[in-house]
């Protein structure tokens, strides 16, 4: 782990591997979107917006994991002191928010024709939905402390207090869930899931796991660039 | 144990005296409580029907904007400064902060809500329920304002902020809270052990989430 933290050579790293993990995404996207799209037959209750799910499904299990991965990043900052761990955290965040948006946008589209409204307050769309909350708290941390050292250790903070209370969040909208609603009229998918349908949701979420790495490495990149371009600025700055 | 007992009596005597704003929780409070009704419509039975959830609502949000008292006061006059080198850790400082303010602000406000629900039509036989579940799950409302207040602490704008970091980690407190108050009439439900099960693990969680931010900006 240790071996990756000089910045230098983790943009050399960076750089050899970012053809590669694009090539690998651009395959498997085209692989599970004709799965998605043409070849899975459409769904015998829900029609062809059952493909509406291919998007949807990745989409929240990727806003899951790029909150796990911030939170393991800051612990990672805070017990390691990882130079590089506060800067994979702070550009994961974005990425996982967006996912997050994705996942919900996708879900009303779904939910209009299926549940006859663009919003309900469904367990998963609750827990969802305080998961986007806590994306955005996180994001205005660094963009409302100006000193990047201070806006790092509270961000950790607060990616971890996040994490620890998910699981927490989670339960308790389950909770109040079956409290105010049976659950059966919202219950997704319907039987458990063909093989047809199976594997192009797979792929598809390996895809999405690919474009994060992509995505994320680029972000990384361009946060270390504009680290460098920020001491340059202020050396200089000292110099005049 | 004295020290803190004495930080804890002196920020209870500040909190109490003029301009302290104690009362002025209070005052929120009451305030939300008249626009809630002009909002909603004045129909008893719906009142009745939404007064829990509007009680524990208000007691959120007046329990949240209290919260940038526990530390800016004491951090812009460097008396924190001087809290964090002291003998004492850290974390017993935070808690007993923390603890003053539930004292001074939010366990005022969890005893007077269910009371004060009379103005909702609550009905009388969740008055009690609802005073436990208020009582022990402002423990965990006090903490976890008291993380965000850290967290927050000499930010512009940090108002706004500190509302989008707390509330989401409000909701099981607001879910098993009301759940423990309109359940049932029996005092002691499911619920109202997770209740505590949240205010007891905040007691020991938030003091050493919040000592760490206030580290961070006391460097």
């Amino acid at each position: 782990m240790q071996q990756f933290a000089n910045p230098a050579r983790f943009l050399k790293i960076a750089n050899a591997v970012l053809p590669f993990v694009w090539t690998v995404t651009v395959i498997l996207f085209v692989i599970g979107l004709y799965g998605a799209l043409v070849s899975s037959p459409a769904d015998y209750q829900q029609g062809e917006t059952v493909r509406i799910m291919f998007v949807h499904v990745p989409a929240a299990w990727m806003a899951m994991f790029v909150y796990s991965v911030m939170a393991l990043a800051s612990a990672v900052a805070i017990i390691f002191r990882h130079p590089l761990a506060d800067v994979a955290a702070k550009t994961a965040a974005p990425i996982g928010a967006v996912f997050c948006f994705l996942a919900l946008a996708t879900g009303s589209l779904w939910g209009k024709p299926m549940w006859g409204a663009w919003w309900v307050w469904d367990a998963r769309l609750t827990s969802m939905f305080v998961l986007m909350l806590l994306y955005l708290g996180y994001i205005a941390i660094w963009q409302a402390i100006e000193e990047p050292g201070r806006a790092a250790m509270i961000a950790r903070i607060v990616a971890l207090v996040g994490f620890i209370n998910i699981p927490v969040i989670k339960f308790s909208v389950d909770w109040w869930n079956s409290l105010h609603q049976p659950a059966s009229v919202f219950k997704m998918g319907g039987p458990s899931i063909d093989a047809s349908m199976l594997w192009p949701l797979l792929v598809m979420g390996l895809a999405y796991t690919f474009l994060f790495l992509a995505l994320h490495l680029v972000c990384m990149r361009s946060e270390l660039a504009q680290r460098k371009l920020r001491t340059i600025l202020i050396a200089r700055g000292r110099a005049n | 144990m004295r020290p803190l007992l004495s930080l804890m009596r002196r920020d209870l005597t500040l909190a109490t005296r003029q301009g302290g704003g104690a009362g002025t929780a209070l005052g929120f409070f009451l305030a939300v409580l008249v626009l809630l009704p002009i909002g909603l419509g004045p129909d008893q039975f719906t009142l009745q029907r939404l007064a829990p959830g509007i009680l524990w609502i208000t007691l959120l949000l007046s329990v949240l904007l209290s919260a940038d008292r526990i530390f800016q006061q004491d951090y812009e006059d460097g008396s924190l400064e001087i809290m964090a080198m002291s003998s004492q850790p850290l974390e017993l400082v935070v808690l007993a902060k923390a603890l003053s303010h539930w004292l001074s602000t939010s366990l005022p406000l969890a005893i007077a809500a269910p009371f004060l629900g009379v103005l909702l039509n609550l009905a009388t036989e969740i008055i009690w329920p609802l005073l436990l579940a208020m009582v022990l799950g402002s423990v965990a409302l006090s903490l976890i304002a008291c993380v965000g207040a850290s967290l927050t602490l000499n930010l512009r704008r940090g108002g706004l902020l500190i509302s989008v970091l707390v509330l989401p980690l409000y909701v099981p407190v607001l879910v098993f809270g009301l759940s423990a108050s309109t359940g049932s009439v029996e005092l002691v439900t499911p619920s109202l052990l997770i209740l505590s099960a949240i205010a007891l693990a905040s007691l020991v969680l938030a003091p050493l989430a919040a000592a760490a931010a206030l580290r961070a900006y006391l460097k």
